[in-house]
């Protein structure tokens, strides 16, 4: 199947249609921001706050209002997507890879290997993570792939857990028996015939993975160990701001709003493309 | 004439809503009186079971009833209230299932969850409901009901959970019995105590039998009153005499024909077969167990022992057997999926312990066609990319080669069709799956194929289709097939030597006619037996339900069990003594 045709079956359905136009949309704007963005997202306007130095609520010259030390809301938001959208894609992205390897590895190979690996898995995951990333934020300098590179890290254990139990339920299905019968290599199961029973919770994990991460990077951010201030991001918009969350509202409110529409965006697209990629569920009868 | 029981008025099934509804029953009517029993015959998709949960009350939820009455007494229960139903069930309506293990709760010891009823239905309390519990158990015979209370549903056999469910239906001594598919499950030695023992509790309490059964052995053996549908639709309703003497339908008569029945196949001029293609000698599986503990002493399953046969060229060798027996994991042995000892040798190479290269080499002259062709087909990929797979594995030929191998296969399984290729598998129907099966194992000319039970997720009339392309299959390429299967009839239509397993081990083995029709051994004489026969007049006489179980399988790690000796009572029939 094409990607054209892909593309149109998805849009199909409305709710998938518009999660698509949201994504790109959010995706060039994160790219084009110099250009976008109405003002410096770093520039403290004296202007942005009033006379007692509270933050504005939005109006004409900040669309959305400003934050604590006047900025714009909306130009860091439009950078801040830069940063939420590397960490959510990338930052997940590397997780599921290391999870799936593991979790594949060592459903499909069992024996010591698998016990070891799951071992290994078990031990992440008995480790705070919180923990872990900020023990690896403080050894390594921080910058955005670092920040991507920890979450990623930690993200990965629950990934493998999944991916290994369903990698044991699909293997011992009798069509990989069947596979064996006929001579078939371990990489052509692995690659041709479990990989895409797997594809549904992979892309599950992925777009659910999307807004976890988002929040985790705010979480590193707000302790101090994530992306560094002054650069914006969605999660460091909100934990900056959560104490005046009942003065100015904006300042959560849209960040918020931002990083929900995104998560459900993906998941929506996930659910659709999952379905899409399923034979089985096409042609009934 | 005495009012009915329960009388079943033009009762349709839906499924869906408005123009995209599809009718699955459609005007099924019916009377059960009290000690009488119905059976409800037909294949799958004649909408049998749907019929009994209906009465139930256990329909689905997108299923409706659009039109009918289900008259219990005097009342209807088509709309009834579930209180009202959860009432009835049980009390009034008691029902068993196909599979006992996962109607009970593996959770639950058994006494434990038939108190449960007990006590909903307030039949007795306190020391009364635990006799009561006892009693019931010793009515459908359960050797040391006293023990059994205590007991979780995994450690009892088949049979024995069967007999729980039975039990358990009966506690409140229902005047209706809905038993779906009751043995369809168990081996046939079993069948044959289960139906023996359904018609004893009915005699004793009077209760009336709705009997769901694809099988015409089970009719003949159970029922008063037969009604056959297919599709949904009522073809027959006939008295049980009438059905197998005279049908009026066409659809029964066809019914009829296709099953296949025991002892009717023509006695065969004994063949000259070619070479030995498969030679199996000593072969012995064992699986390994979990330790009980650090120190315990390792174990093991012995799930074949010690078994030897040879297959010639366009042979067919069946083995038969009841579950557990072995027959599966011998077929696995071969083709190299279970580690074995003793030599298996196909077309002379010993195939123990080869890997890589030379596994892949030996792959082509031996295929396996599975029981399950739902299972056996990976549903993501279309029938061009599953039937072409071996050939994309073995590498053989170009792309355009190999697609016009396929077509070539399918044309040869009976699938023409030239826009089958770039189907999937959901879209076949379950026979049209197995020919796929069959086409792929096809794929890369093997000597031998190795069919464990292939037909025994089928249909009768879509299961002699099949065996009949198997037959001519064989003729063409002159194959020999390793057929493994339960059922003794198909076993004698296909087979030319049979072999009969029992615990891990060839009890007897020899020509076909040999042993279905002069069986020596005991076990293969209460196996035939047992064997429902779709004719009037040949009720079974199962026999008496013996304590002793098969042999305890799990032995010590390199426990030797003292070697089977064979006796030779004609050429080529071999019988086993002292085991």
């Amino acid at each position: 199947m094409s990607f054209p045709t892909v593309i149109r079956n998805l849009c199909r359905h409305k709710s998938v249609a518009v999660s698509l136009v949201l994504i790109v949309t959010v995706i060039s704007v994160a790219v084009l921001a110099p250009w976008v963005a109405p003002h410096d997202p770093n520039m403290q306007y004296f202007d942005g706050l009033t006379m007692e130095g509270a933050p504005l609520p939005p109006n004409d010259e900040f669309l959305l209002g400003t934050d604590l030390l006047g900025r714009d809301l909306l130009s860091r938001l439009i950078y801040g997507a830069q940063t939420s959208l590397i960490i959510g894609i990338v930052a997940n992205g590397i997780a599921i890879l290391i999870g799936t390897l593991v979790g594949v590895s060592a459903g499909f190979i069992r024996g010591w290997t698998g016990t070891i690996l799951m071992r290994l898995t078990d031990l992440m995951m008995a480790f705070p993570a919180l923990l872990l990333a900020i023990a690896l934020a403080a050894i390594l300098q921080p910058s955005i792939w670092i920040v991507a590179l920890v979450i990623a890290m930690v993200n990965w254990v629950q990934v493998a857990r999944v991916i290994y139990s369903e990698t044991i339920a699909i293997s011992s299905r009798e069509f990989i028996a069947v596979e064996r019968t006929l001579g078939a290599s371990t990489l052509r199961i692995l690659f041709s015939h479990l990989l895409p029973h797997l594809l549904p919770t992979i892309m599950v994990w992925a777009t659910l993975g999307i807004s976890t991460t988002v929040l985790l990077e705010a979480t590193l951010s707000f302790l101090g160990v994530g992306v560094q201030p002054p650069t914006p991001s969605w999660g460091n918009i909100i934990f900056e701001s959560q104490t005046y969350f009942t003065s100015a509202f904006w300042l959560v409110l849209f960040p918020g709003l931002a990083i929900i529409l995104l998560a459900l965006s993906f998941n929506l697209v996930g659910d659709a493309l999952r379905d899409e990629l399923d034979p089985s569920l096409k042609g009934r009868g | 004439m005495k009012r009915p029981l329960l009388s079943v008025e033009k009762l349709s099934i839906e499924f869906g809503q408005g123009s995209e509804s599809k009718r699955v029953v459609d005007d099924l009517s019916f009377t059960l009186n009290p000690s009488e029993t119905l059976c409800i015959a037909g294949e799958s998709g004649s909408g049998k079971s749907l019929s009994a949960l209906a009465i139930m009350g256990l329909l689905p939820k997108m299923a409706r009833v659009p039109e009918g009455v289900i008259l219990f007494h005097d009342e209807d229960l088509v709309g009834l209230s579930e209180r009202r139903l959860q009432h009835l069930r049980g009390r009034e309506i008691g029902m068993i299932f196909q599979e006992p293990m996962t109607s009970l709760n593996p959770t639950m010891r058994i006494g434990d969850q038939m108190l449960e009823t007990v006590r909903r239905h307030k039949l007795a309390t306190g020391a009364g409901a635990h006799k009561h519990i006892r009693d019931m158990l010793e009515a459908v015979k359960i050797p040391r009901a006293g023990d059994r209370v205590r007991q979780y549903p995994h450690e009892l056999s088949g049979g024995l959970r069967q007999r729980v469910m039975i039990a358990m239906a009966m506690l409140c001594q229902p005047q209706i019995l809905i038993a779906d598919e009751p043995t369809t499950a168990l081996d046939v030695t079993i069948q044959a105590q289960i139906l023996d023992l359904i018609r004893e509790l009915q005699a004793e309490f009077k209760t009336a039998v709705l009997m769901i059964t694809h099988d015409m052995g089970v009719v003949a053996e159970m029922a008063d009153k037969v009604v056959v549908m297919n599709q949904g639709v009522v073809e027959e309703t006939a008295d049980i005499r009438k059905i197998f003497t005279s049908p009026d339908a066409e659809y029964t008569r066809k019914l009829l024909a296709a099953v296949p029945r025991l002892g009717t196949a023509p006695t065969r001029v004994p063949q000259v077969f070619g070479e030995p293609v498969l030679e199996v000698s000593n072969l012995r599986v064992r699986y390994p167990m979990k330790s009980q503990g650090l120190f315990a002493p390792a174990r093991e399953v012995m799930a074949v022992e010690d078994i030897s046969f040879t297959l010639h060229q366009g042979e067919t060798l069946g083995i038969v057997g009841e579950s557990g027996c072995g027959k599966s994991t011998t077929g696995r042995a071969l083709m190299n999926m279970v580690d074995f000892e003793g030599d298996v040798r196909v077309m002379g190479t010993n195939i123990r312990g080869l890997k890589g290269a030379a596994l892949k080499k030996q792959r082509q002259d031996i295929q396996m066609v599975f029981q399950d062709p739902y299972a056996a087909l990976n549903p993501r990929k279309n029938i061009a990319e599953l039937v072409g797979e071996p050939l994309l594995i073995h590498r053989r030929g170009t792309a355009a080669e190999r697609e016009r191998r396929v077509a070539q296969l399918l044309a040869q399984v009976g699938l023409p069709e030239a826009d089958a290729m770039t189907r999937y598998p959901h879209q076949f129907s379950g026979g049209q799956r197995q020919r796929i099966c069959i086409a792929r194992a096809l794929a890369l000319n093997p000597r031998i194929i190795v069919a464990d039970e292939p037909v025994s997720a089928l249909d009768v009339s879509v299961q002699a289709q099949v065996l009949d392309l198997l037959e001519e299959l064989q003729k063409d390429y002159e194959l020999s097939y390793l057929f493994i299967s339960h059922d003794m009839a198909v076993v004698e239509r296909l087979c030319h030597r049979v072999a009969v397993m029992y615990s891990g081990r060839i009890m007897e083995i020899g020509s076909r006619d040999q042993v279905l029709r002069n069986p020596r051994h005991p076990y293969t004489k209460r196996l035939l037996a047992a064997v429902p026969v779709p004719a009037l007049d040949r009720k079974l006489t199962p026999a008496p339900l013996d304590e002793t179980e098969a042999p305890n399988p799990i032995k010590a790690k390199g426990h030797v069990p003292p070697a089977v000796r064979y006796e030779q009572p004609e050429e080529g029939h071999f019988v086993a003594v002292s085991v």
